[in-house]
């Protein structure tokens, strides 16, 4: 394999070539110079190119995920920028879409600060998402065009719901004016007042205070007609049950703006997750129902959903040890983002094309971002993978948050190379 | 294959005894039994001159209630007592969390007293589950209420006078009635009767204040008392605590208790025999008129008389299921 030498020209050789966008799937070398991917083809040729054997490797679009939780001093998460792009880079991640709630997002000087930190650190390209309005207080609009400016790539207001209509409207009117994006988490305040799990059988057993599915459905409707009559782009984050899906496949139908994502937990966990109290597994939205995780997954499969994220939150050890309503919720998902995904290959749930779509193109797409494709004469952002090799969490987990209960699980698929815009940004030993 | 479920694999040792009480939930049937039948042991000692028994002499027992309760509380203080344990009250709610200590550092604090068995009351379901699997499982964890989880304690309690009144549970109907949604004890009863073997086990409110997918429990559910009250042996009232007003749930107490409160004239569709029970303290002409509780089929105050003997009894089982399986694993080690 290549050593470090992110300047040196990289032939890639003899790997399965899977590119999504373009549908390409065959067997070829890749030619990066001078960071840019130049040529895919047979049999290239480069004298002086680190060679890279993919031999048996997969090699892959990097990874874009569009739904990060940043750790920045302050938001009382673990591990800090450099650790968890660092996690990100190791499992073939090379663009992550990061929510405005670590700060808030909402003036020039926080945008700098990551940008300046992910930038030291080197591991992946952070796209901050600003805050919509000024401290996610949902009362005043935030410097959106300004914030744009300074490098953010959409707009919203996190899990904090903007709940006066008439702010909405014009936090939409305002950032249809500048073409930003704007992303939704869908979820009334006043429905899921005090729930900490799912409202259903499992909630009941166990006597957790509920959140019912309608709180999604309810403030999605009013969303997508908000959307509908201020035309704004939209991106709908994290989406947990079957009665969104009529919403956005209506929506869709009609033609409107619209995208959605979901998270990889919320496809293969469901409430019996729960059992026992398990706090790795309070998230927010919760896990729901068996029906709603098929549902999702179908949704997927159909595009209803484009993106699969890793709504990734890495959290401290000492806010997952409490009974699990006083728990924080969140879950660390970058580590297992890749591997989870490939399991609903294996399991014959998504064709691979569509699963590695979800996370690599597709996000790109919702987030308006070039990314996620293998495009010659663009910068380079790639992953190689042996979709064969085990990959023991236990030993090799890097996130500084160990709050995912695939924390001491063997997957499948590891990441051997990460190339993230020209510099080699993860090399396994 | 391991079939039991988590709950029931954390209260048991490796060979099926009581080493914590945190839910009635998925526990067979003989050992809920052993835990009547040693508490019906124990009403005797009540009786007796000297009230006092020497099975958790030089134990310490902590009462640790992050939530207030005057009744509960001295009913395990007095339980240990007659066990002959020590026992300390510990009224968190007043006293550490509040300075900012966490709850796993309060537990590291008592655990490194040497306590053996911690009684815990938690506004937070799953509170017990947690200090017994994460923080302190060589400590024999009781739950004394968790959120709107389990009170099995109290549950079984009630067990006791059931089977003190009707012989036993084969063919029984129970009606439980109320705040069904925010009831620890009605959850727990339900389990209870289930595993005991009642015929049926019916939830009766309004649907605010019945939980989403009640029927999960194993019980079936009715929002009027004409129906649900029918042919019953057994109705339980459950407390309706005044802030359910403010949060919607209800219009008023008066209407509650015209469509819900138990008066003679709705108790006339139960059974000729049925009796009437209540976890108290009683909300009279709320949930219950006086006329019924002050009545001839109430059983309110036998309750309380053997709360007392129904926790010696788990008490008692859960101190020896936690002192073998350290033995087993001490012999385990030297062996080992």
């Amino acid at each position: 394999m290549a050593k470090k030498a992110s300047k040196a020209n990289l032939l890639i050789r003899k790997g399965r070539v899977i590119d999504p966008a373009s549908g390409r799937d065959e067997v070829a070398d890749l030619l990066v110079e001078n960071g840019r991917l130049t040529r895919i083809g047979a049999s290239l040729d480069a004298p002086g190119a680190d060679i890279v054997d993919a031999d048996g490797h997969w090699v892959l679009p990097g990874l874009v995920d569009a739904c990060v939780h940043l750790s920045l001093p302050g938001s009382g998460r673990a591990g800090d920028i450099a650790s968890e792009t660092r996690a990100a880079a190791a499992a073939g991640i090379t663009h992550l879409a990061a929510q405005p709630d670590c700060g808030p997002v909402d003036s020039t000087a926080v945008v700098r600060l990551i940008r300046e930190q992910a930038g030291q650190a080197g591991f992946a390209r952070i796209m901050p998402v600003a805050a919509m309005t000024q401290g996610l207080a949902g009362s005043q609009l935030a410097e959106m065009a300004t914030l744009a400016r300074a490098g953010c790539i959409a707009v919203g207001n996190a899990g904090a719901r903007v709940a006066d209509a008439l702010v909405l409207k014009r936090c939409l009117e305002y950032a249809a004016s500048f073409d930003l994006p704007v992303m939704f988490r869908p979820q009334d305040a006043s429905l899921s007042a005090g729930g900490c799990a799912h409202e259903g059988p499992v909630a009941t057993r166990l006597g957790l205070p509920g959140i019912p599915a309608v709180a999604e459905s309810v403030d999605l409707s009013r969303d997508l007609l908000l959307v509908e009559a201020t035309g704004v782009r939209a991106h709908f984050q994290q989406i947990s049950s079957r009665e969104s899906l009529p919403l956005l496949r209506a929506a869709k139908r009609r033609g409107l703006p619209v995208t959605a994502d979901v998270s990889i937990q919320h496809l293969l966990l469901d409430e019996a997750a729960l059992e026992g109290f398990n706090s790795h597994c309070h998230v927010i939205p919760p896990l729901r129902s068996a029906a709603d995780r098929e549902a999702l997954l179908e949704a997927v499969a159909d595009g209803t959903i484009d993106a699969i994220c890793s709504q990734h939150t890495p959290i401290g050890s000492s806010s997952k040890a409490a009974p699990f309503p006083a728990t924080r919720p969140g879950m660390a998902g970058v580590d297992t983002l890749l591997p989870l995904v490939l399991s609903l290959v294996a399991d014959g749930r998504l064709t691979l094309l569509r699963a590695l779509d979800a996370v690599t193109a597709a996000p790109a797409r919702c987030l308006g971002i070039q990314a996620g494709q293998l495009e010659t004469g663009r910068p380079a952002s790639l992953c190689v993978l042996d979709a064969q090799a085990p990959r023991d969490l236990s030993e090799q987990w890097l996130s500084a948050g160990n709050n995912s209960p695939w924390r001491r699980a063997t997957l499948t698929g590891s990441v051997k190379l990460t190339v993230c815009q020209g510099k080699v940004s993860w090399l396994s030993d | 294959m391991n079939l039991a479920s988590p709950s029931s694999r954390v209260q048991l040792t490796d060979d099926g005894r009581l080493r914590h009480f945190l839910t009635t939930e998925h526990l067979p049937r003989p050992l809920l039994e052993e835990i009547l039948d040693t508490a019906a042991s124990f009403v005797e000692v009540g009786g007796r001159a000297i009230k006092k028994v020497p099975l958790l002499r030089g134990k310490t027992v902590v009462n640790l209630f992050f939530e207030s309760s005057t009744r509960t509380r001295s009913t395990f203080e007095l339980a240990a007592k007659r066990l002959s344990a020590d026992v300390l009250n510990l009224d968190i709610a007043k006293s550490a969390t509040s300075k900012g200590e966490t709850l796993l550092d309060t537990l590291r604090n008592l655990e490194a007293m040497a306590a053996d068995m911690f009684v815990v009351r938690h506004q937070d379901s799953g509170a017990p589950f947690f200090i017994a699997n994460e923080v302190t499982p060589q400590v024999a964890v009781i739950n004394a209420g968790d959120g709107r989880h389990a009170h099995p304690t109290q549950a079984m309690l009630d067990m006791y006078t059931i089977r003190h009144h009707k012989g036993g549970f084969e063919g029984l109907k129970v009606a439980i009635v109320g705040d069904i949604l925010h009831s620890r004890v009605a959850r727990s009863q339900v389990h209870a009767l289930n595993i005991l073997g009642a015929e049926e086990v019916r939830l009766i409110g309004p649907r605010t204040l019945l939980p989403v997918d009640a029927e999960a429990l194993g019980a079936s559910v009715f929002t009027d008392m004409a129906h649900g009250l029918r042919d019953v042996d057994v109705v339980i009232m459950l407390r309706l605590q005044k802030e359910r007003m403010d949060s919607a749930l209800l219009p008023s107490e008066a209407e509650f208790f015209r469509l819900y409160g138990l008066n003679n004239d709705k108790l006339r569709f139960a059974k000729e025999d049925a009796i009437v029970m209540h976890p108290g303290p009683i909300n009279r002409g709320v949930e219950i008129a006086s006329e019924v509780a002050d009545g001839p089929r109430s059983v309110i105050l036998q309750q309380v008389t053997f709360g007392i003997a129904v926790r010696m009894a788990v008490m008692s089982m859960a101190i020896s299921g936690q002192d073998s399986s350290a033995q087993e694993s001490v012999a385990g080690g030297a062996h080992g």
